[in-house]
């Protein structure tokens, strides 16, 4: 666990190539990937593990959003069986929480990110880094077989006693999660150790990007709350194998115990999700209005606050579950308190652009929608904490909408803003703006009319994971349906934009944007060890002496 | 047609408010939506109005240095402190009115399963709608015979889960006769989204008709079995028309006296002992076809070998009707 940013010879044989050494250059072939301890690669090859993860997610809900194009009243007519459909909407959930977004910033971006915005070669443990990996490579394999087995129907909340008497593959599937879990702590576990350890000298906590005071907040949640969902899955496979009578009510067990281990657990993973996409909103925000951040220690400590709360909140998910009055009302009011640092987030987000030089770029748009999107999410789920509505709307299509608002319209598109303003750093590409602006506007447009819809529809009593539904709610599941196919073509101009940039992109500059973080003043893309010399550490959100340079396309760093 | 159709949504958000507990929901609703409004509005304006004074053009160059002022922070951080404090505190009050169950209601038994509903009334009758009269408080005694069900009828906004292992409470009061859906909403497995009837509510006088009538059970053997059928959350599986080979489970029409395929391989004939095994033991002799189908739970103890006669003679009633089509 050597700190190496002393000067390190380059191999000579880049020069005789006439080519540049970068770390995609630096060593060839199928192995120095498989094998490899850069965090760089390791954090591409993650990214292309989620992306796959989250095409196959979004095939699944596209399938949900056509079946769901009629009543389906009228078996014979329905595109798929109810089985299926009860199938197809568990894989698209368990996918893409469990494959996608848990593991999309903080294990793809974060990785190639968090050591170079620290300056350092590499995360305290390279070894373990690349063992996180293969575990979701292997986690990612359960999840394959549970899909191509006689189909897992339990929904991807695993709810006792359904998923004990289930007939598909749970205890495969759990497995999946367990293994998953374990590569979601290894990343925590490194990114903590490296950012307590390796800041460079200067770099105190108060000057860290606020991406990184977000993934600190996020390892936190990951190293002390997945434990307790790898037990509970554990618990559900003996209780499935062995009966031994914890969560089954025909053996004196509590189908809600598991409820509570399930979700003290995965209440505080959706901030897992959500903290690391308003990491990177803080970056992009700041960065494309090239202005400091407004209220910077507001933000870092909000991370924190949001990571705190969230363990406190759990109790939300089962308000209609018969708890006591106490214990209902008691989380009810826990769980407004997570509301107000987000609140403050989006204010200070807003706050940035003020007097700044705003530049309308496509990371720059989709970070505008992302606090669009999220700030509905975040106002819905004053419905849903509130306790006489959500007697109302609880288990209905407005959850359904509201955490799509927050987990799709937030953390995913924070993620696509994120892919793009790093992009250029990642892969020495620039992509084309005016195609990524197409697809920030599309997604943007096709998301509203996908979930807006929605929250009509579940005010109007439409229950969730309902293969058919009665007529009258058809309209809205037109509208909805009609929105998610706009949705899923935006992506898809999202994705080829970026491809074509791998092929006919213009060469990245070291700076495109203008940051004053660490990774801008690294090489485009980093050489294998990232930094020559060790860089100085100044104010991360410092944009006073960098201007734009005509010769180089990109932004450079005047000296005072 | 008309009366399925009589909680469509009234306004544009809500269905009917059809409980004494609708207007305190839907007055708590429509003040968050308020406010909710009134907070996003100015974020979009300001985030527009920023985005374009202050967009990149040539001539321009907007401030570097980082802004930061406590005034502005602390008061978007307190003022929305007591804006969800008092919505916390209405979710709340209104949510121990729920809670509260008043001294004399009159009480339904309700008991959830894969998936069917079934009702029954303080005089014995039993039903799979649920009846109720207007103006008087309902006690809903819920349980479940398998995994996990939710009691929601969206014009009394009342929603309640129903846990196998314990009884859960609920209370309301239907102020409008009519007929309301009523949604099973957590989910039960593959017919999940068929676990849906009606909670019709009536005048007094109907009301004790209608109790009146389901409370007589038929004399006629195979009349008995079909009231059962009925009843005992048969159907929410066992489709007993010429359609039959739809449902979740096998279809009993046509079935008796010919042989069925067993999933471990081998066959049975459908006849008497066939399908009193299938009742009390349905794990015990799988049909073919039907593996991945959600397991059917036990019904030792809750049929008397009387019952299970009366089913028998129905299903054998049926063999004379036209099998269904596969």
């Amino acid at each position: 666990m050597s700190v190496v940013t002393s000067p390190v010879t380059m191999p000579d044989k880049s020069q005789d190539l006439g080519k540049e050494d970068n770390y995609l250059t630096h060593t060839s072939g199928f192995l120095s990937w498989a094998l490899t301890l850069d965090h760089k690669r390791i954090g591409l090859m993650y990214l292309a593990g989620v992306l796959t993860a989250f095409t196959a997610g979004g095939i699944l809900a596209l399938m949900i959003r056509l079946h769901l194009w009629n009543p389906n009243i009228d078996k014979s007519q329905a595109w798929l069986t109810n089985q299926q459909y009860n199938q197809v909407f568990t894989l698209h959930g368990a996918i893409m929480v469990f494959l996608f977004i848990i593991p999309s910033v903080p294990a793809a971006l974060g990785n190639f990110l968090l050591p170079i915005m620290l300056g350092t070669k590499d995360v305290a443990f390279p070894r373990l880094n690349l063992g996180s990996f293969y575990l979701w490579i292997c986690g990612a394999i359960f999840f394959l077989f549970s899909l191509f087995a006689t189909g897992l129907d339990t929904g991807w909340t695993f709810y006792t006693p359904y998923s004990i008497e289930s007939q598909g593959p749970v205890v495969a599937a759990t497995m999946g999660v367990f293994v998953l879990g374990f590569s979601s702590i290894f990343t925590g576990l490194n990114f903590i150790v490296t950012i307590n350890t390796m800041r460079p000298p200067g770099m105190t906590w108060f000057r860290m990007p606020l991406f990184l005071w977000a993934t600190y907040s996020t390892s936190i949640i990951q190293v002390l709350a997945t434990p307790v969902l790898g037990i509970t899955v554990l618990l559900l496979a003996a209780e499935r194998i062995l009966g031994i009578g914890i969560f089954d009510p025909k053996l004196n067990g509590d189908p809600v115990t598991f409820q509570h281990f399930f979700w003290f657990y995965s209440h505080p993973a959706v901030y897992i999700m959500i903290l690391p996409a308003m990491g990177i909103i803080s970056e992009l925000m700041s960065v494309h209005s090239h202005k400091g951040i407004f209220g910077y220690r507001m933000i870092a400590y909000s991370s924190v606050a949001i990571a705190l709360f969230g363990f406190l909140v759990w109790g939300h998910h089962m308000f209609t579950s018969g708890m006591a009055d106490v214990t209902t009302i008691v989380f009810s009011a826990l769980t407004f308190t997570v509301s107000i640092p987000s609140a403050i987030k989006v204010f200070n987000w807003i706050g940035t652009m003020y007097q700044g030089t705003v530049v309308l770029n496509t990371p720059m748009l989709y970070a505008l929608a992302f606090i669009f999107l999220f700030t509905i999410g975040g106002l819905t789920g004053l419905f849903l904490g509130a306790l006489s509505t959500d007697m109302h709307l609880h288990d209905t299509y407005f959850v359904v909408a509201h955490f799509h608002y927050v987990m799709m319209g937030g953390t995913l598109v924070a993620f696509l803003g994120g892919l793009f303003h790093w992009w250029p750093k990642m892969t020495g590409k620039m992509f084309n703006d005016f195609a990524g602006i197409v697809s920030a506007a599309i997604v943007f447009v096709g998301f509203n009319l996908t979930f807006l819809p929605q929250f009509v529809l579940g005010t109007r009593g439409m229950p969730r994971r309902y293969a058919s539904y009665v007529e009258e709610f058809q309209q809205l599941h037109q509208l909805s349906t009609i929105g998610a196919m706009m949705l899923g073509c935006g992506l898809l101009v999202a994705g080829l934009t970026l491809l074509h940039s791998l092929f006919y992109g213009k060469k990245a500059p070291m700076n495109p944007w203008g940051g004053a973080t660490l990774e801008w003043e690294c090489q485009t893309p980093p050489p294998h060890d990232n930094f020559s010399s060790p860089p100085t550490v100044g104010d991360p959100y410092d944009f006073s002496g960098i201007e734009y340079d005509p010769k180089s396309g990109g932004y450079i760093k005047k000296k005072k | 047609m008309l009366p399925i159709f009589a909680d469509v949504h009234d306004t544009f958000w809500f269905p009917k408010q059809a409980s004494t507990f609708a207007p305190q929901v839907d007055f708590l609703y429509d003040v968050i939506l308020w406010i909710s409004i009134i907070f996003f509005i100015p974020i979009v304006i300001a985030m527009v109005y920023f985005m374009v004074k202050y967009r990149q053009r040539p001539g321009y160059k907007g401030s570097t240095e980082a802004l930061h002022n406590t005034f502005l922070e602390v008061t978007w951080s307190v003022v929305p402190t007591f804006v969800v404090v008092w919505i916390f505190w209405e979710g709340m009050v209104g949510y121990l009115r729920m809670q509260t169950l008043p001294s004399d209601t009159e009480d339904v038994k309700v008991t959830a399963k894969k998936w069917v509903w079934s009702f029954k009334y303080k005089n014995g009758a039993e039903s799979d709608k649920l009846y109720l009269q207007v103006g008087r408080d309902a006690k809903m005694i819920m349980r479940s015979d398998d995994v996990l069900h939710s009691f929601f009828v969206p014009a009394f906004r009342a929603k309640r889960d129903i846990v196998p292992g314990r009884y859960n409470y609920m209370w309301f009061q239907p102020t409008v006769e009519g007929t309301f859906d009523l949604f099973c909403t957590e989910y039960c497995g593959d017919n999940h989204s068929g676990m849906i009837t009606k909670a019709i509510v009536q005048s007094e006088e109907e009301y004790n008709k209608t109790l009146a009538l389901l409370a007589k059970e038929p004399d006629d053997i195979v009349e008995r079995g079909k009231w059962l059928y009925e009843r005992k959350a048969c159907k929410g599986c066992h489709y007993a028309g010429t359609e039959g080979a739809q449902g979740p489970g096998p279809s009993y029409n046509g079935s008796w006296g010919k042989p069925v395929p067993l999933a471990g391989g081998g066959e049975v004939v459908f006849d008497e002992n066939y399908v009193s095994n299938a009742i009390l033991n349905p794990q015990g002799q799988y049909r073919k076809g039907y593996e991945t189908a959600s397991a059917m739970p036990s019904y030792k103890g809750q049929l008397k070998l009387e019952q299970i006669e009366a089913i028998t003679a129905y299903i054998q009633s049926l063999q004379s009707a036209e099998p269904p089509k596969k």
